[in-house]
């Protein structure tokens, strides 16, 4: 992890990340009021506490870059820019949703924003990446890939063989690993005897570096460089986030496999709180914006919820006219 | 015009043509284009033409990926188990994208894949499985038995929108058969009528329609009318043909090589028994491999397959003059 101090953050950069930051953290906490509420009735991973790195990375990104990501997917969807009423309508398993309710949260696809795809399986969506990075390359532009995942990924063949490829090919994907300590129900240290998931890659000789993953402005920059190589040509890299999940496995997990953290020592760490002090001591934060910010959130949350709300179920027979493309 | 061409040339013909044809085809595998004299790798290059390591994932993955973003790729595999490695891939990413996300993306991709090389190659690497593959929605399966049907379903397969697996059969590898010059197609979910009559039908998958044949020359000469339909393709499957065909016979033999357990031929007497009860005069009989795995012995080998004497004695057995059993 870099050591040097970092420089004062530019004002409007500190606060889009912040209005990003709310969007996520007041839209996923509102998805699980409406799981409890059977509103949202499938089966739902929260990245509340993850927010920093779908937006550090994501801000960074044109709509022809792709973006893929796996079960953990609603921050990372929007962080691309997908709006906000038409995840949550997917959610609700509305015909306004993204994939018109046919795909829900572990699926959510947004291909007009360059969000890929959310794929349910661990580590599937790696290779997915690779296939975007490639078609980029043959295409003559600078568009790059990303995918986020999560370090249970990293212990899986699949990864491996992606990484192999990638680097033997030289792709410009950006591996973005949202380290967060668990694996599903599991430690980290219950899976593996490799503690840095940037270690774990380090033969294949590739760019990599671990950041802490709750610090917006670490992983931006450190997005940020790894983008201007892949850019001008250069790949794969691999930006380790070291995390936590706020929040069980899925909506409803009891977590009898953890201690919760105190909420001292979560104010600590949450991305949000610790940018909001940031902005108050370098100055770009006035009294009264935080809750400003946090409000123009809950409005935005409330009009994608009352979208969501008003779309319709989408027609039954949708499902079989969509087996095959034409 | 035609000419006679081994049935694996007529595939690979059909790869080049279309590669030529369409700049968004490209071909990947193992052990491909390895020098710049292989007619591939001169006439379309190494950014189109990729040799790729041992990681069937990964190669698949990353045609979809690809596919996402409008290329065609072709994957060769050469044996169908070596798909089973990445059935995550096959399965559960490629065909349920474009359902998934409500008919955002498209994964035009082709697997080439040979099966039913029971040729002393044992347990492992001579297994029919393309009835594992038959019942995942938005997938499609054509298996050619012919050399011209072999060009001509390849072709279609590389111009669908959809993911197709293209099983080819290795015994009928260097089989000699009539193939059209330049453009042919074959349209995926239709079967042949590869014999006319009216006694009985028998339906054959890939290799065993050969074997179909010449139990009805044989029949033919016994005065048995033996109808013989080519199913061609697995996924849409062509019922209509074969319904029609059993409505004119009344009789329906099954010719598969693949176990009988959870087959092809199993499904295709299922929709028989359950959509043309009314035609049936007797029971339907099927003829495949023995429910066991490919034993490495070469008469062991031939005790397990299909071959003409089951045919002809199943075809005896549904006119009802089987010889009684002593």
């Amino acid at each position: 992890m870099s050591q040097t101090a970092p420089a004062r953050l530019d004002g409007d950069v500190g606060l889009e990340l912040l209005r990003s930051m709310w969007r996520i953290r007041v839209f996923e906490e509102r998805v699980g009021e409406l799981t409890r509420a059977n509103e949202v009735h499938g089966l739902v991973h929260l990245s509340v506490g993850q927010e920093a790195v779908a937006v550090g990375v994501c801000g960074h990104l044109r709509p022809d870059d792709a973006v893929y990501s796996g079960h953990r997917a609603h921050g990372h969807a929007i962080a691309k820019g997908a709006p906000l009423g038409r995840v949550m309508a997917e959610l609700m398993g509305r015909d306004g949703g993204l994939c018109r309710g046919l795909g829900g949260s572990m699926h959510l696809v947004d291909a007009e924003h360059g969000f890929m795809g959310a794929t349910g399986v661990v580590g599937g969506n790696v290779p997915l990446a690779l296939g975007s990075a490639l078609a980029g390359r043959l295409l003559g532009g600078d568009q790059v890939a990303v995918v986020f995942f999560g370090d249970g990924a990293v212990q899986g063949g699949i990864f491996v063989e992606s990484v192999n490829l990638a680097t033997l090919w030289a792709l410009p994907v950006i591996l973005v690993c949202e380290n967060n300590g668990f694996a599903e129900f599991t430690p980290r240290s219950a899976h593996t005897n490799v503690e840095r998931v940037s270690d774990v890659v380090a033969p294949y000789g590739l760019e990599r570096q671990t950041v802490d993953g709750n610090d917006v402005a670490a992983v931006r920059d450190a997005f940020a460089r790894f983008l201007a190589e892949a850019r001008g040509g250069t790949g794969p890299m691999l930006l380790e986030c070291l995390t936590h999940r706020l929040r069980g496995h899925y909506e409803g997990d009891p977590q009898r496999y953890r201690q919760a953290l105190a909420a001292e020592e979560w104010q600590e760490l949450d991305p949000i709180l610790r940018l909001q002090r940031r902005g108050v001591s370098e100055g770009w934060l006035v009294d009264g914006a935080p809750s400003r910010l946090e409000q123009e959130a809950r409005d935005e949350v409330d009009e994608a919820v009352g979208f969501a709300r008003e779309s319709p179920f989408p027609s039954s027979e949708l499902t079989a006219d969509l087996v095959y493309a034409p | 015009m035609a000419r006679e061409l081994p049935y694996i040339a007529a595939i690979g013909e059909a790869v080049h043509q279309e590669m030529e044809r369409d700049d968004t085809v490209l071909y990947f595998g193992q052990n491909l284009g390895l020098t710049e004299e292989d007619p591939f790798v001169k006439a379309f290059g190494n950014d189109r033409v990729r040799v790729t390591p041992i990681s069937e994932t990964a190669e698949i993955g990353m045609a979809v990926g690809a596919a996402f973003a409008g290329y065609r790729p072709v994957v060769q595999l050469y044996m169908s188990e070596f798909m089973l490695v990445a059935m995550d891939q096959v399965v559960n990413e490629a065909p349920r994208f474009y359902g998934m996300t409500g008919g955002q993306v498209k994964v035009p991709i082709v697997l080439q894949a040979g099966y039913g090389f029971t040729a002393g190659w044992a347990g492992q690497h001579t297994g029919t499985i393309y009835g594992m593959f038959m019942g995942v929605p938005g997938l499609k399966v054509v298996v050619p038995s012919t050399a011209a049907d072999a060009k001509g379903l390849m072709t279609a397969a590389i111009r669908d929108d959809n993911p197709v697996i293209l099983f080819h059969n290795y015994l009928l590898t260097l089989e000699h058969g009539d193939v059209p010059e330049g453009e042919h197609v074959v349209p995926i979910g239709d079967a042949a009528l590869a014999r006319e009559g009216s006694d009985v039908t028998i339906v054959g998958i890939g290799w065993t329609v050969g074997k179909a044949l010449a139990a009805a020359e044989q029949l033919a000469g016994e005065g048995v009318s033996a109808e013989v339909i080519d199913a061609r393709s697995l996924a849409p499957l062509d019922t209509a043909t074969i319904l029609e065909s059993v409505e004119k016979t009344g009789r329906l033999v099954v010719v598969d090589q693949a176990t009988r357990h959870a087959s092809a031929a199993a499904i295709i007497a299922a929709e028989v028994a359950s959509e043309g009860f009314a035609s049936l005069k007797a029971a339907v009989e099927l003829v495949t491999s023995l429910d066991a795995t490919v034993p490495y012995s070469e008469p062991m080998e031939q005790y397990l397959l299909p071959n003409e004497a089951k045919i002809v004695a199943a075809v005896q057995q549904v006119l009802g003059s089987a010889p009684v059993a002593a």
